[in-house]
């Protein structure tokens, strides 16, 4: 581009012009001296002759277009020059601007690797997740899976489908390595034929499971994720073909997948084909996630009432055991809400991540409140400046662009630094956020946060300096020339705008403090609930699978209770036990139907609501720290006699039989194959699924038990209590007493409690910490505000308070006006901000827990906390205001 | 009183005179004052604003020599571009003179 070329070649052009013009000259003086003028007279008449070289210049260089440009030019080393003139400014604004943009760019990032930037599979836009509700049944889906697919479902929908490209069903669970090292518990993905094709992500090498893998007792082979490829064989291409023992059954390697690959949002080490038996399936077993492509133009509307279609179909297909209806499923109301697979990876951490994103936003327009109020005094000290240059004849747009690019100067160098302090927030907000946050691993500064550091800093430096712009701007020269004179104090006009900032300043702090506040009662509420066990930061727990080697369920319950009499040995511990997970693990929980032998139970009628079903060792209530209610527990010798002994939790004892003695005594079964188990014990309820969430209803059965439908399972949390839990020297006793029972045995998820528990409250304490940082630096930049328009309101009215001193006003009148006037402005912001925090908190009703979003008590104290710190930040200016001597303020300037 | 040229009178004159031979800027000057037998007062200076501006757009090109008087200096020459430019706007210049020629005429009846 030419206009380009010339740009960076003007010097050169504008020395040529200058070439020209003295070779015009000499060549018109020389002619003149040969005409016999002497040559000074020459001399000035070339120049007469030639006109304002000057003038003529500046037309020329005019001609190329550039004059906005150098102007700009002239601007930013102007500004360049205010701002390093007044270093303090510069530096307490550049920080605040820093803090903002740096805040804002780390949690922008978040919010856009986490909610905007496409998930990592090609086509992502047409990838959903098969989620369907039930209403009618209760237990089987809860309100963050729905209700899963059975293998059956799988096979209808894939076989009579209209709308989906393709579709398969995947699910998790641990499985044992052993042969490689030591044994190892690995996480493993069970696919379906259709789940590769789906995702439609390549291997790395080798190739995905395909349709000949899902043959039932066929070849058994097995993909590895990126990570196990790499940690187990180093990357080794050579892989594929080798075979590892997986649950004791050796699986051939047929492919390894990418570096990043998840199964929608699981980690997994293994991914095994579920190999279906088809001629074995019955309609239930709902414990599978569907996923499947659209075919292109599909919605998702059409897709739903395509699987409304096949639901029909699915029950005529399948049954459940001859002589079962299988309409009896139509009792559970089962209603496809198929979504994108994207809001299915995210789940509800959406709401959250866009509460902390305006959080921060309102931060970041305090920060600009805060320097348009230094920029306005700023501007009232340069009005003399501003009005000589008008005088001379800038026009008020010369003006309002030479201050704007100082702000906008000042916005970049602020968001420059921001940037930087960004890429620190987000390793902080990495680190601190909760560890189940969806695609915590995909989060990243990108060019997209950078573009919007750079467009929230030149909006920023636009917002914080267009006010004072145009304000004084617009100030004729005349009145402004004369009203920076010594005579006048300030008028009311002037501190309009300033008030109107920290009132604004104020307002928002109260709304991120009462945010803060909310959260922080709500912390505090589910600190005090008792979730079913105690001080778990002295509870070790560990995951414990006897293998397959083992096979008969008496044996499976002696290795346990040998693992426990081990780990009972070990110094320190006090007591030990076991149950097929802990409160708050997040295994997939096992729940069926419960019937009470006292009770009526119609055949036609649905079947008794489905309970949570855990089991648990003797010693296992005490290692806890769960009460027994009523009653007692078992021991191990009636475990192996298999005495049909049960225990119920105390919200389950009370809605059978009323209280928890009463249960005592009374017996129930899951089916009616079962014999009668009595209940032996009640025990305290638990918060199973989170101390936020309902403490579930509970049937504990020992850990063996005979005609259960599904056995007693191999894998359990073990849970010992000690002093010591945590330490890597008990950590290693207690694998050595583990493997002294079985060298086999893989241990997994080996944690403290207390572990566990912080990752339950995780989202809570996230909020919590974010919003009380916002807080603080709302509230740290509201004092700032505050403090700064009280002492400069003070200093511009010396000449006012020695005159009131004068004519005998005593110190203490003077505190109290200035005292008066920042309260004023504090109670203004601190009403405002009650009515915005009165609709925002509303928003947040979903992370609060035991408090009220319009809770008064915190509303109040956080309004008089502003109060008192505006107070605060209003008597240092007021005492100065006192020490004013009259003599001085009316001599000054 | 001097009268002001009308835009791109001078631009349009620059052209012409170029179009007989390439020269540099003071040899404009003293032709144009020649040629017009003094009859048009112009500053000498504005010339070059002119020739700028003719330059950007390229109906000019200028090159670097040596004066008769052994000085360094400028040397411009008209390109095709500027050759169709001249006669275009010479073209329309002579229907502007017409028209108003024939508005100032005395009336025929």
């Amino acid at each position: 581009m030419s206009w380009l070329r010339h740009l960076f070649s003007r010097r050169r052009l504008y020395d040529d012009l200058d070439d020209e013009i003295a070779f015009h000259l000499e060549e018109k003086i020389d002619e003149l001296v040969a005409g016999g003028m002497p040559l000074k007279e020459a001399t000035a008449a070339a120049r007469r002759g030639f006109g304002n070289v000057e003038l003529l210049r500046e037309t020329a260089r005019e001609a190329w277009g550039w004059r906005w440009l150098e102007d700009l030019s002239g601007d930013l080393r102007f500004g360049a020059r205010m701002l390093r003139k007044s270093p303090g400014f510069t530096a307490i604004s550049l920080l605040t601007i820093a803090i903002g943009v740096g805040a804002n760019a780390a949690v922008f990032s978040v919010v856009n690797s986490v909610l905007l930037q496409p998930l990592n599979y090609p086509k992502a836009e047409d990838l959903v997740a098969l989620h369907q509700v039930a209403p009618g049944a209760e237990g089987l889906a809860d309100i963050e899976d729905g209700l899963l697919l059975s293998p059956s479902m799988y096979f209808t929908y894939s076989e009579h489908n209209q709308t989906f490209e393709s579709l398969g069903v995947w699910g998790t669970a641990t499985a044992n390595v052993t042969g490689l090292a030591e044994p190892e518990q690995v996480r493993t993905v069970g696919v379906s034929d259709g789940v590769f094709e789906t995702l439609r992500v390549p291997p790395a090498v080798g190739r995905w499971l395909s349709e000949g893998d899902q043959v039932p007792n066929g070849p058994q082979r097995v993909v590895l994720s990126y990570g196990y490829w790499h940690r187990r064989f180093g990357g080794d291409p050579a892989v594929i073909g080798r075979s590892i023992i997986v649950d004791s059954r050796p699986r051939e390697i047929v492919g390894a997948m990418p570096q990043g690959f998840r199964f929608v949002d699981s980690d997994f080490d293994l991914a095994v084909p579920l190999a279906f038996d088809r001629g074995n399936l019955t309609l239930s077993g709902f414990g599978l996630h569907g996923v499947a492509r659209l075919k292109p133009g599909a919605t998702l509307a059409e897709a739903n009432a395509d699987i409304t279609r096949m639901l029909p179909i699915w029950m005529d297909s399948w049954s459940n055991g001859p002589g079962t209806n299988p309409h009896i499923f139509e009792k559970l109301r089962i209603t496809p809400m198929i979504r994108p697979l994207k809001r299915e990876v995210i789940g509800n951490v959406g709401e959250l991540l866009w509460v902390v994103m305006g959080t921060i936003a309102v931060v970041m327009l305090i920060a600009c409140a805060n320097v348009t109020n230094l920029l306005l005094v700023k501007a009232e000290a340069r009005q003399q400046e501003l009005a000589v240059r008008k005088a001379l004849g800038a026009g008020w747009i010369r003006i309002v662009r030479g201050l704007l690019v100082e702000s906008v100067m000042l916005g970049l160098m602020g968001g420059v630094s921001g940037v930087g302090l960004g890429y620190a927030g987000v390793r902080l907000l990495v680190a601190i956020a909760p560890s189940n946050l969806p695609r915590l691993n995909e989060i990243t500064i990108n060019s997209r946060t950078l573009e919007f550091s750079l467009a929230l800093s030149v909006l920023s430096g636009l917002c914080f300096g267009l006010i004072p712009a145009l304000k004084y701007a617009r100030t004729r020269a005349g009145s402004a020339l004369h009203s920076v004179g010594r005579t006048v104090s300030a008028s009311r006009e002037r501190h309009r705008a300033r008030n109107l900032l920290v009132v604004s300043q104020v307002a928002m702090a109260l709304v991120l403090l009462v945010s803060a506040g909310l959260m922080i009662r709500t912390f505090v509420a589910l600190q005090r609930i008792d979730p079913g066990f105690t001080d778990p930061q002295r509870l070790q727990t560990m995951r414990i699978s006897i293998t397959d080697s083992i096979a008969e369920p008496q044996r499976v319950a002696r290795t346990q209770n040998a693992i426990l009499e081990k780990l009972l040995a070990i110094r320190g511990v006090k007591s030990a036990g076991f149950a097929s997970e802990m409160p708050m693990e997040g295994f997939h929980l096992a729940w069926n139907s419960v019937f009470a032998q006292d009770k009526v139970y119609s055949e036609d009628s649905t079947a008794p609501p489905s309970r949570l079903y855990k089991d648990i060792s003797p010693g296992f209530l005490q290692a806890a720290g769960t009460r027994l209610i009523a009653g007692r527990e078992m021991s191990w010798s009636e475990v192996y006699a298999l005495r049909p002994f049960v225990m119920v939790s105390e919200n389950l004892a009370r809605e059978l039989w009323g209280t928890p003695s009463a249960a005592v005594g009374k017996r129930l079964r899951e089916s009616p194959n079962m014999t009668w188990h009595e209940v032996v014990g009640v025990i305290q309820d638990v918060r199973e699924k989170g101390v936020q969430e309902r403490a579930p209803e509970i049937v504990y059965w020992p850990p063996l038990v005979q005609n259960r439908y599904a056995p007693s399972a191999r894998t359990a949390t073990f849970v010992i209590r000690s002093e010591r839990a945590g330490t890597e020297s008990f950590l290693n006793e207690v694998r050595a007493a583990v493997w002294s029972v079985n060298p086999d045995l893989p241990l997994a998820s080996v944690r403290t409690m207390q572990e566990v528990y912080d990752k339950s409250v995780a989202r809570t304490s996230f909020t919590l910490v974010m919003l009380g940082i916002a807080g603080a630096m709302a509230l740290a930049l509201g004092i700032i505000g505050i403090y700064g328009v009280m002492s400069y309101t003070v200093s511009q009215r010396k000449r006012e308070i020695g005159i009131r001193l004068t004519l005998g006003a005593q110190g203490s009148d003077v505190r109290q006006m200035v005292l008066r006037q920042g309260t004023k402005l504090a109670l203004m912001g601190v009403a405002v901000g009650i009515g915005a925090a009165f609709g925002v908190t509303r928003l947040m009703t979903n992370l609060l827990y035991g408090v009220s979003a319009h809770n008064p008590l915190t509303f109040a104290a956080v309004a008089a906390l502003l109060i008192l710190v505006a107070l605060l930040a209003c008597y240092f200016p007021a005492r100065r205001a006192t020490s004013v001597d009259p003599v001085v303020a009316l001599r000054c300037e | 009183m001097q009268r002001d040229l009308f835009p791109g009178a001078l631009e349009m004159m620059i052209l012409q005179m170029l179009k007989r031979q390439p020269m540099h800027g003071y040899a404009l000057v003293q032709q144009i004052k020649r040629t017009s037998q003094d009859l048009l007062q112009i500053e000498e200076g504005s010339l070059y604003p002119a020739l700028q501006r003719l330059l950007k757009e390229e109906f000019v090109k200028a090159e670097w020599g040596v004066s008769s008087t052994n000085r360094r200096v400028r040397i411009y020459q008209l390109t095709a571009a500027g050759a169709k430019h001249l006669a275009r706007e010479v073209s329309s210049f002579e229907r502007m003179l017409e028209g108003i020629t024939r508005v100032l005429a005395p009336e025929e009846s």
